[in-house]
């Protein structure tokens, strides 16, 4: 039948799973493997709720097969924290009021977090450029961009402490 | 929304995906990017048993040079297309353009062959085709053969791909020296298609035209060549007059469908904008 047994790394995790072959990433991860972190917003690929980390790329997880992840490394929103500390993009939104209702917030953690190693110091229009994959209907995005760029300064100094 | 159930398929090679598109039959579709295709499927647009992903086939993604000849895997994605230093020196407007597409999550799915070879008016990689004079390379169950991008685009969702075809690179030749290019797109939101796009590219000789590209993105049921704008153009010293003499000539050639993004006459009208600001735009790089 149309099920395929699908091996990933899931935040650091290595997972097996039966998957029918038309089941979408983001189906798999909140139905399958309980992780609701990335949610689903539009289901058309335009507001990026549900943004997660596919081989090191943000990949819209709405319009992408679960079954194409086979070997892959994915990371949600879950994998971000580590040992219960925030990671510094999460630490960023939360100082900088960067979320209101909080729908679009795993997608645009996710989307931060990528877009900050792809380009670890952005200006304003990097950042806009950077992000304009996904939708706030809240925010007015003034706080998010206030919150990518504290988070980069953030990851720049434990660059520099680690050095 | 969930795409109806079909098979899955990942082969490693174009022999082995040619082979079983061919003994799938016209049930089977490739899965390239799947930022056409997925939508398509869960809307039940499209309704494959079949889904060949072409993903792993790593000999189709990257970008290679034979002396002016630069062919690009039907894999590399846009993201690919913008970062790659061979296509931001030879034929600059293919990353230009790009950044024009969709938004970053996006272009790092989607293909420049998926953008080709689904055939929509909408998508802004047929214009582009048509302004490099691109050749495609097709592989079927007989062997490769070349069709240039002139007949390539036979009507909307319809190109000169059989159902056991893959379009597995496009081969463009690099820009002349000191050709200038432009791609002017009108959208209404970041990741939207065109209302109305226009691709130029044009070089000179002793001030005049020697060479020029007109060509138009969702303005017709395929990408257009505007060939009475470029004869306009050509052999001249170009001036105000007739860089709006030449978009009237690509106005009288748009036949739009109307949407959201607007009506016949607004599309049209805008088109005449695109077409003399990408004529200027190239026109001001060019040397
Ligand atoms: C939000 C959003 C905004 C977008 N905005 C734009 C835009 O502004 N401009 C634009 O041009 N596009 C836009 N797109 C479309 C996007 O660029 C798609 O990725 C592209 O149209 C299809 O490429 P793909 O690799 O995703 O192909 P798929 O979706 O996998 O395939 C598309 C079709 O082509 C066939 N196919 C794919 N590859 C091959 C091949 N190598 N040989 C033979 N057949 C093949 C498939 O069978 C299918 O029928 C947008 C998409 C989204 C979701
Ligand atoms: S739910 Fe995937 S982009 Fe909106
Ligand atoms: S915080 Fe509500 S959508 Fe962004």
């Amino acid at each position: 039948m149309a099920k395929q047994i699908v091996k990933m790394t899931l935040n650091g995790q290595q997972v097996e799973q039966l998957v029918d072959s038309r089941t979408l990433l983001v189906h798999f991860l909140r139905e399958q493997m309980n992780l609701t972190g990335a949610h689903i917003g539009c289901e058309t690929s335009q507001c990026g709720a549900c943004t997660v980390d596919i081989d090191g790329e943000s990949v819209k997880a709405c319009t992408h097969l679960a079954v194409q992840c086979d070997g892959s490394d994915v990371k949600t929103v879950e994998g971000l924290a580590e040992n219960g500390v925030l990671h510094p993009v999460q630490e960023a939104f939360y100082e900088e009021h960067g979320l209101q209702c909080g729908y679009c917030t795993p997608g645009m953690l996710m989307r931060s977090y990528r877009f900050l190693q792809e380009n670890p110091n952005p200006t304003e229009d990097e950042i806009r450029t950077g992000i304009s994959g996904n939708l706030c209907r809240c925010t007015g995005y003034q706080n998010i961009i206030k919150a990518v760029q504290s988070a980069a300064t953030k990851l720049q100094d434990k660059e520099t402490a680690s050095a | 929304m969930i795409p109806p159930s079909f098979e899955y398929h990942r082969p490693s090679t174009v022999e082995e995906a040619v082979g079983l598109l061919s003994s799938l039959g016209s049930e089977a579709k490739i899965l390239a990017g799947g930022h056409s295709l997925l939508p398509m499927m869960k809307l039940r647009f499209a309704m494959p048993e079949h889904l060949v992903d072409i993903n792993r086939i790593s000999e189709l993604s990257g970008v290679s040079v034979v002396g002016d000849n630069i062919t690009i895997g039907a894999m590399t994605t846009e993201n690919a297309v913008i970062a790659d230093p061979i296509l931001n020196e030879k034929v600059p407007l293919l990353p230009e353009a790009a950044k024009l597409i969709a938004d970053p999550q996006v272009r790092n799915r989607g293909t420049i062959g998926g953008d080709i070879a689904h055939g929509d008016p909408a998508n802004d990689h047929p214009a582009l085709a048509l302004a490099c004079d691109a050749v495609m390379t097709v592989v079927g169950p007989a062997g490769a053969r070349q069709i240039p991008a002139s007949e390539f685009f036979l009507g909307t969702y319809w190109t000169a791909l059989n159902d056991d075809d893959i379009l597995t690179a496009i081969t463009v030749k690099a820009f002349p020296d000191g050709a200038g290019y432009s791609y002017r797109k009108l959208k209404r939101k970041t990741g939207d298609w065109a209302t109305a796009a226009c691709a130029v590219v044009v070089a000179l000789s002793g001030g005049k035209v020697s060479h020029i590209r007109i060509t138009l993105t969702n303005l017709g049921p395929t990408a257009i060549r505007a060939h009475d704008a470029e004869a306009v153009l050509s052999g001249q010293a170009v001036t105000d007059e007739l860089i709006k003499h030449a978009a009237e000539k690509a106005m009288a050639i748009c036949d739009p469908a109307e949407d959201l993004r607007g009506d016949v006459e607004y599309k049209t009208a805008m088109a005449g904008q695109m077409v003399q600001r990408a004529i200027a735009e190239a026109l001001s790089r060019a040397n």
